[in-house]
Parts: structure tokens; C-alpha cells; sequence
């Protein structure tokens, strides 16, 4: 099969069947289907309001999908995000709470610094778990989401709630320290875009982390040496890679990533810490990673899929009678058909684009 | 070539019966390949007819289609005169087909009764089946050498009897024609000797056996008739009687092949690598090295025979700086005179090749290669971390430059740099780690199974290769179950036996038939110390001292 049918038409058709028969879940609770999509569409990419939006989502998204990814390429599968994130945002409240920092140019890369460093930190205890007492890293990091979601709760209402306040948040950082939308920018232009949006400069620190990853993946030593190790541990040993120190180090990166998602939500949009500030973005990684088959540039267009649909699925709670879990559905319909049943699309297509070819290869 | 089609009668043929097995035009596409292209073959009922060609000539996907694993494209298949369709391997077993893999197919858990009744079973309740499959495997037994202690487990089996039961198997199901995939790769020399009498006995009880191979050895020893295959059509049937190895050789190949390895005699210079005493045991607490002393000087090649698990990976692997996790490890290895460090900082791959030490490992498709990874990105691995292939980013231009040079001197087909290495065929895929290991010119070389799955053309190639690195002053340390390879590379052979080193012997002053009871842990004083405590799986058939040989092939 060529390839781009490969990488292009099967999850565009594994949408299209997502979409179809979130269509016909629409029609059976006697909404419109038509209806619904226009609402989608028209809240999410009709304005540059909706924009504004689904690019601060695709933000999230393309963070967590980055940390799957690259634990993926090194064989492991991060299901941690979501706890990585929420220990990132920890970080960044720590860093612009500690320091009085002048402007935003000084205190973005220092909460980014932060942000990493806690996530990590987080992935490395299941990461050394792994490399050194063989517990398996799925189970490790969905343990470590819940002991995330305690820690953060207990140090949000014990130790970072200003006194007196009855809100389990964080004091508000420094107006300083706030990150410029990207609605100033293109005021900056004199173009109006985006106004009481929450997109805010990360997206660029977003699309660095991409170049970054793919950089690092398909340009590095290191790189070579996670795929090679994520490919066949037994090659790699035979190549002298160390497992244990490929796995520590795919896994803080992927933590690293993870974490850095909070530079987002924390701080670009929050700008204070709050419980629950993740939202379940860590999942949506994985679902994001194994629709942009763990390449950044799938990444970022799964990124702004997801991005869509759950903006899109906001405005459809808010102008239809459509419940917002359907929105959840839809999106489980696409996890589906572009993640799991993915071979569903691909091996008839492989038919179509090969006539003669039946399944399998010879020897 | 020969016409294929209208084979004579052969072996002990029953003039008025049909054929077992008539194939009339067969075709078989994956894709773009043409596995088989209008295939006619006939198989006379009560012969051994062999099936030979190089990998990838489509011998498996024939048989698969036989066996209901694929449908053909296009061609009839007639079993017994009637035309068939094989849908599935049921279809294929209630005609009276029954097949033994090259890879066993038994739950290794399992009593022997359990594996043979398994999705034969009469009923819901197990005691009848079993009952009546006992009655009918000692019959079996009887009848054709295939015994088998019925209540053994399979993992207390040998290897050889291990393939009895999957014989059984197919015998418990009334298999008429037996179709055996590469059986003898894992066996002894005794052990394959036993299996031809066995194929024998079955023959002349009626039974047809067609044998696939790549040993022209076995085919002439135990055929009635030959077909060879070449690039997924049949070139010719011819009767064993009437051909020779050599031109089986030629037919497969299409061209004229050097069956003997030519080589001067070695030269051996200084002292490369020492070996004292060493022992390992692994993490099951079973002692897989048990004292082995070596000396391999610069300039030759020590082959080391063996029937596969008796040490000789653990002692590649533990050389070329990737052991298993041992639980205690003893002994000394010495590079050039200096003591190289076995556990800890420098003992793993990394550390060996900076020692120049080059490994071509047992498994290229496990090991030696990463298979998704192009094959200019499998050109360095193992060596990527020299600073010849960029500062802090990878230099995959120069990569690739030198990878395309490397297949070129090594003759790897396709000439492609950006092809995946799993689209390359076994034999070439040999090559793209031959080229990198040896391009270097190591002072130590480990080759474990330089030519398991690699079809004649290519094994010539490897052969010639290692002997011209061997005179450029390489130490080769080769590791194979081939005898006939040990025997035509080597300047010495050591025989390796359940951990041990058995003995050592030159290759011009013994025979197979003394490797072979070697082999099978028989020494000139007796068996070998504890060859009765032998692990599980290790345990070797009784030797056989009459094993006949017509030597000469690599294969």
C-alpha cells in the first residue's frame, strides 16, 4: 500500500465511519445529525473566538500526545499523563509562587523548567520500577494518577489554599508572571482574533516541543537508541544499549513533556493552580498519540482533531438538547476506530490498493 | 528445464492407483510477489518425495496451500485422483493430509496422549480418548519405531522424540500423505538417521512423505524422488537414483555452484582469546557453561559443533557482551593477553566491540537486526555511538553513503539503503549484518549459525567472505549446527556437549561419525561425567556410531 494512503486515507476513513455512526446515536436520540455538526463546526472553526479555543485544547494535547509518544517509541506505554500533568502544574505554581519574577519572558521558561522537572520526577519512580524490578509501567503510572490526584488535593488544601480562602486553589500568581495571549499578538498586528480566549503563547512552546521530538527521535543518538530498544530489547542489548537507562531517560522525557502541559493550563489559562486542573488531557494523549502514529506531525493534526471536538462538543451542550456526554461518546467513537480498530480500514484498503494481495507475506 | 508435469512411476508404485497428490498449474501471488507460478507436481502414493530450493523459493507457500492455510489463485489440487478443494487444515486432515512444522506445534505442559488427542478428542469427557489413544500409539509405536512414553510431559522430551509426537499426531488422525517441514534443522545426526528409518517404514506401510528441505544430503539418502523449486516455479522432478547433489545444487540456483569451501591452509598468529574455566549458571540455577577452556589464535577459524542448546549460545552471547541474567558466573576470558571484565562496567556489547571484538549473532532477525529499521539505519547499530556518524545530531547522509557502499561490496539484493530490513530475504538480511561486523575487520570475530535459513548462493558467499577474513588475521570464533559447515570452515573443531567442551579435533583427521558421538557426549573413555543428569530438552537420542555421510556439502 502506498503511503500516503497509508498515513493519510485510513484514519481519514476510520473518522468518517467515527463520525457515521456518531450520527446515527444522534439521530436515535431524535436529534439532527446535520444540525449537531454545524453546531460543531461553526462553534469550534467558525470564529476565530472557537479557534481561540480548540487551539488552547490542541495546546494540551499536543503535550501529552508528545509523552506517549515517546514512551512508545521506546516500547512503554505512558498512561501516566494524566498524573505527570497534574504534578507539572505543581511544579509551576511552586516556581511562579517562589520567586518574584519580573516579566513573563524570565518566568516562562523557569515554570517550563519546573513543569518538566515535576512531571519527570513523577514518571521516574514507575520508570525505575520498570527498568530495575520489572513492574509492569501501565499498571505503575495509572497507580501513580490516583496518588497524583491525592497528593495534589492534599497540597492544595493544606498548603498552597491562602488563608481564609475556602476555594481548594492556589493563591493567584503575579500578574508578571501572566502569559500573553495569542490574542495580543495579533492585536500586535492590528488584527482583532480571538478575543477572551484562552490560547496563549505555549502553542509555539507546543510547536517547538514537536520539532523537538522529532528531532530527537529521528536526528539523535539517543533517538536511534529508543526506537532500536522499543523495537526488540534483545537486539538492543546486542547493540550495548543499557534497558535500564533507555527506560529511565524515554520516561523522563515523556514525564518531562507531560508536565510541561501545565505551562498551558496553569499558567497560561488558570493562573493558579486548581484540583482537577488536568481534565482528563493525559488521556486524551494517548488517543492522540495512537491516531498521529506517534509522529509529531500526526500529533499535531490529532491534536487539533481532539482540540475540535471538544470545543465543538462544548458548544453543542450549550446551544442542543444534546446531553455533553454525548460529546464523550463521540469522542470514544474515534479512539475507536482510529486506535483500536484501525486494521478494520487498512486491511481493505490494502485489497483495494494491492488487487492481487491476500493477507500476510511469504517467508 | 525438464518437463515436470509427467512424473514416472517411482519407488514402490502401484501402477493402477493414483497419485496421492496431483498439483495441476497452482499460482500463489502476496502482492507484487509471485510465490508460486503455475506449479505441476505429482507425488506417487508409497514414495519419499523431496522438495528442494532456496529460501524463498516458495516451497512453504506450496505446501501451506496444501495444507489449507492459503487458497490458491488460481490451479486444481487432486488428492488421490480426486480434485479437491482445501479450504482449511481441516478440510486438508479429513483427506488424509497431515503436516509437521518446522516449529513444533505442542503444548509443552502437556502429556504426549494429551497433545496427540488435542482437537481430536471423541468426546466431551477425556478418559475414552485417552484410553483409546494409548491402544493406538502403542500400535503405532510398534509398528513404526516411534516410541514415545505416552505419559511423559513434552518438556521432558528430547528435541527428536518431541518431533515423534507430532508424526503420532498426524498418524492418530489417519494421515495417508505426511508433509514434513525442514525436520531435521534441530536434530542430531543420530536423531535425523532414526527419522529416516522412520520415514522408511512409514513408505513401505503405503504411507506418501513428501520431505521439504535445504540439505541435499537428506534428499539423496532418503528420496525416491526430487523436485526443486527456483523463484516460485518448479523447474524439474527428477529421480533420486539419477541425480547427484551437484546438479540439484545447479537446478536450485540456476547456476553452477562450489559445494566445498576452497581455503588455504590457516596461518595462525598471537593469541587473541584465551578461555579458562568458565562457568555459568543461569537464573533457573541450571549450569549452562560447566568449565570451558579455549585458545583461538589470530588468523583461524575454531568451530564449535554441537547439537543447539548445549551452551554454545550462552557462551556467544557471554563473549559478545549480552548474557542472559546469570546467577554466578566464573572464569577468566582473556583479549591479547589482558583480562576482559565479565560482569559489570564494560562487560556489556559496547564495551566488547571497543575491545574489537565483532559478533554475527545466532538470530540476525532478534539480534543482529532491527527489522522495522531501514537498512542504512541497521548498517550502524551497534557501532552508532562512534563519533564518525555526527557530533549531537546523527549524520544519516554519511550513514547512508556508507551503508550503500557496504551492500554493494556485499552483494546485498536489493541495492536499496531504504528499504526495512524485514523486506529482505533471510540471505540477505545475513548479509547486511555480515557486512557490518566483518567490514571492520575485527581482531575477534563471533559467527553463531552464519548460515541457518540462507539459501546456497548466499552461504557460498558468507563461506568465501569468513575465509578471506580469516587470512587478513581475524580470529573467528564459529558457532554452528551444521556440521558440515564446522567441518569445511574450521582449522580446528571443538565439540561442545552439555555445558563442556568434549574434545577438540582437526577437521582433515576425523570423521562425522566421531564428531557425532562427541556430540551425543560420548568420549573415547565413555560418556560424558553426568551425561545421565542432564537437563530437560538436552537429553541426546542413543548415539548411532553407523552414521553414514556422503560428505563434501556445506549443507
Amino acid at each position: 500500500m502506498s503511503r500516503w494512503a497509508d498515513v493519510i486515507l485510513t484514519p481519514l476513513l476510520s473518522l468518517l465511519l467515527a463520525f457515521a455512526i456518531s450520527a446515527l446515536v444522534i439521530l436515535a436520540i431524535g436529534e439532527s445529525p446535520v444540525e449537531a455538526l454545524k453546531v460543531m463546526v461553526t462553534g469550534a472553526l467558525g470564529s476565530s473566538y472557537g479557534w481561540g479555543f480548540t487551539l488552547y485544547y490542541a495546546t494540551n494535547f499536543i503535550f501529552t500526545g508528545l509523552a506517549v509518544a515517546v514512551a512508545y517509541h521506546a516500547g512503554l506505554f505512558n498512561i501516566g499523563g494524566e498524573g505527570q500533568a497534574a504534578l507539572g502544574g505543581l511544579g509551576v505554581t511552586l516556581v511562579l509562587l517562589a520567586v518574584p519574577w519580573p516579566h513573563w519572558l524570565l518566568a516562562l521558561p523557569a515554570a517550563a523548567v519546573g513543569a518538566a522537572a515535576f512531571g519527570a520526577l513523577w514518571a521516574l519512580i514507575p520508570a525505575w520500577l520498570q527498568a530495575r524490578r520489572g513492574s509492569h509501567i501501565v499498571i505503575t503510572t495509572i497507580m501513580f494518577n490516583f496518588i497524583a490526584a491525592a497528593l495534589l488535593n492534599y497540597v492544595l488544601v493544606n498548603l498552597l489554599r491562602p488563608v481564609g480562602s475556602m476555594d481548594p486553589a492556589s493563591a493567584r500568581f503575579p500578574e508578571a508572571t501572566n502569559l500573553p495571549k495569542l490574542t495580543d499578538f495579533f492585536a500586535l498586528i492590528g488584527v482583532e482574533w480571538g478575543r477572551n480566549t484562552p490560547a496563549n503563547v505555549t502553542f509555539l512552546v507546543a510547536l517547538l516541543a514537536l520539532f523537538g521530538v522529532w528531532l530527537l527521535i529521528w536526528r539523535t543518538r539517543l533517538g536511534y537508541e529508543i526506537r532500536a530498544f522499543g523495537r526488540s530489547e534483545k537486539a538492543a542489548l546486542y547493540a550495548g544499549i543499557s534497558p535500564v537507562r533507555i527506560t529511565v531517560i524515554a520516561m523522563l522525557i515523556s514525564g518531562g513533556l507531560a508536565g510541561l502541559m501545565a505551562i498551558n493550563n496553569v499558567m497560561g489559562e488558570a493562573e493558579r493552580l486548581v484540583l482537577n486542573a488536568v481534565e482528563g488531557a493525559g488521556f486524551i494523549g494517548i488517543a492522540v498519540a495512537l491516531m498521529g502514529r506517534n509522529h509529531p506531525v500526526g500529533i499535531l493534526l490529532a491534536a487539533l482533531l481532539f482540540g475540535f471536538l471538544y470545543q465543538g462538543g462544548g458548544e453543542l451542550a450549550l446551544w442542543t438538547s444534546i446531553p455533553r456526554e454525548l460529546i464523550v461518546v463521540i469522542q470514544a467513537l474515534v479512539i475507536l476506530f482510529t486506535g483500536a480498530l484501525d486494521n478494520m480500514v487498512r486491511m481493505p484498503l490494502e485489497r483495494v490498493f494491492s488487487p492481487r494481495s491476500a493477507q500476510g507475506s511469504p517467508r | 528445464m525438464a518437463a515436470p508435469a509427467a512424473m514416472p512411476d517411482e519407488g514402490r508404485p502401484d501402477a493402477a492407483a493414483p497419485p496421492a497428490i496431483e498439483l495441476r498449474g497452482i499460482s500463489k501471488a502476496f502482492g507484487p510477489v509471485q510465490a508460486n507460478r503455475a506449479i505441476d507436481l505429482t507425488v506417487a502414493r508409497g514414495t519419499i518425495h523431496g522438495i528442494v530450493g532456496e529460501n524463498g523459493a516458495g516451497k512453504s507457500t506450496l505446501m501451506s496451500i496444501l495444507y489449507g492455510f492459503y487458497r490458491p489463485d488460481a490451479g486444481e489440487i487432486r488428492v488421490n485422483g480426486e480434485p479437491l478443494v482445501i479450504a482449511d487444515s481441516q478440510t486438508a486432515i479429513r483427506a488424509g493430509i497431515g503436516m509437521v512444522f518446522q516449529h513444533f506445534k505442542l503444548v509443552r505442559n502437556f502429556t504426549v496422549l494429551e497433545n496427540v488427542i488435542l482437537g481430536a478428542e471423541d468426546g466431551a469427557l477425556l478418559r475414552p480418548s485417552l484410553a483409546r489413544a494409548r491402544a493406538e500409539l502403542t500400535g503405532l509405536a510398534r509398528d513404526y519405531q516411534l516410541e514415545v512414553d505416552p505419559g511423559a510431559v513434552i518438556d521432558e522430551l528430547s528435541v527428536g522424540h518431541q518431533q515423534r509426537v507430532e508424526i503420532l499426531k498426524a498418524l492418530y488422525r489417519r494421515a495417508d500423505i505426511l508433509i514434513l517441514d525442514e525436520p531435521t534443522g534441530v536434530l542430531t545426526p543420530a536423531e535425523a538417521d532414526h527419522l529416516f528409518r522412520i520415514l522408511r517404514g512409514l513408505r513401505d506401510e503405503g504411507k506418501t512423505i513428501i520431505l521439504i528441505t535445504h540439505k541435499l544430503r537428506e534428499i539423496m539418502e532418503v528420496t525416491d524422488a526430487v523436485s526443486v523449486m527456483r523463484r516460485g516455479e518448479m523447474v524439474a522432478t527428477v529421480r533420486t537414483a539419477e541425480t547427484s547433489p551437484a546438479e540439484l545444487a545447479e537446478l536450485m540456483v540456476g547456476r553452477k555452484v562450489l559445494l566445498r569451501v576452497e581455503k588455504p591452509a590457516a596461518r595462525p598468529g598471537e593469541p587473541v582469546l584465551e578461555i579458562r574455566g568458565l562457568r555459568l549458571i543461569d537464573a533457573e540455577g541450571v549450569e549452562r557453561l560447566r568449565g570451558i577452556d579455549l585458545d583461538l589464535r589470530a588468523g583461524e577459524i575454531l568451530g564449535i559443533a554441537g547439537v543447539s542448546g548445549n551452551g554454545q549460545s550462552e557462551l556467544l552471547e557471554l563473549l559478545g557482551g549480552f548474557p542472559e541474567v546469570a546467577a554466578k558466573l566464573s572464569g577468566e576470558v582473556r583479549m591479547a593477553g589482558r583480562p576482559i571484565p565479565l560482569t559489570g562496567r564494560g562487560a556489556d556489547a559496547a564495551g566488547r566491540r571497543a575491545l574489537g571484538i565483532a559478533h554475527v549473532p545466532e538470530d540476525r532477525q532478534a539480534e543482529g537486526l532491527i527489522m522495522d529499521f531501514h537498512a542504512w539505519e541497521n548498517a550502524i547499530f551497534g557501532y552508532h555511538g562512534d563519533p564518525e556518524w555526527g557530533a549531537a545530531l546523527l549524520r544519516n547522509d554519511r550513514i547512508r553513503a556508507h551503508a550503500a557502499a557496504e551492500m554493494e561490496r556485499f552483494d546485498v539484493r536489493p541495492l536499496d539503503a531504504d528499504l526495512p530490513a524485514k523486506s529482505f530475504s533471510g540471505g540477505n538480511q545475513q548479509k547486511l549484518v555480515c557486512a557490518r561486523e566483518m567490514e571492520r575487520h575485527p581482531a575477534l570475530l563471533l559467527v553463531g549459525q552464519p548460515t541457518r535459513g540462507v539459501d546456497i548462493g548466499a552461504i557460498e558467499f558468507i563461506h568465501r567472505r569468513l575465509i578471506e577474513l580469516r587470512d587478513a588475521g581475524t580470529a573467528i570464533l564459529l558457532v554452528s549446527v551444521e556440521l558440515d559447515e564446522v567441518m569445511a570452515l574450521s582449522d580446528r573443531i571443538a565439540v561442545m556437549f552439555d555445558g563442556r567442551i568434549m574434545g577438540e579435533r582437526m577437521p582433515g583427521e576425523t570423521t562425522p561419525g566421531e564428531l557425532g558421538l562427541l556430540m551425543a557426549g560420548v568420549t573415547d573413555t565413555g560418556r560424558a561425567p553426568d551425561a545421565a543428569g542432564i537437563p530437560p530438552g538436552h537429553r541426546p537420542e542413543p548415539p548411532d556410531p553407523a552414521h553414514p555421510h556422503e560428505g563434501g556439502l556445506p549443507q
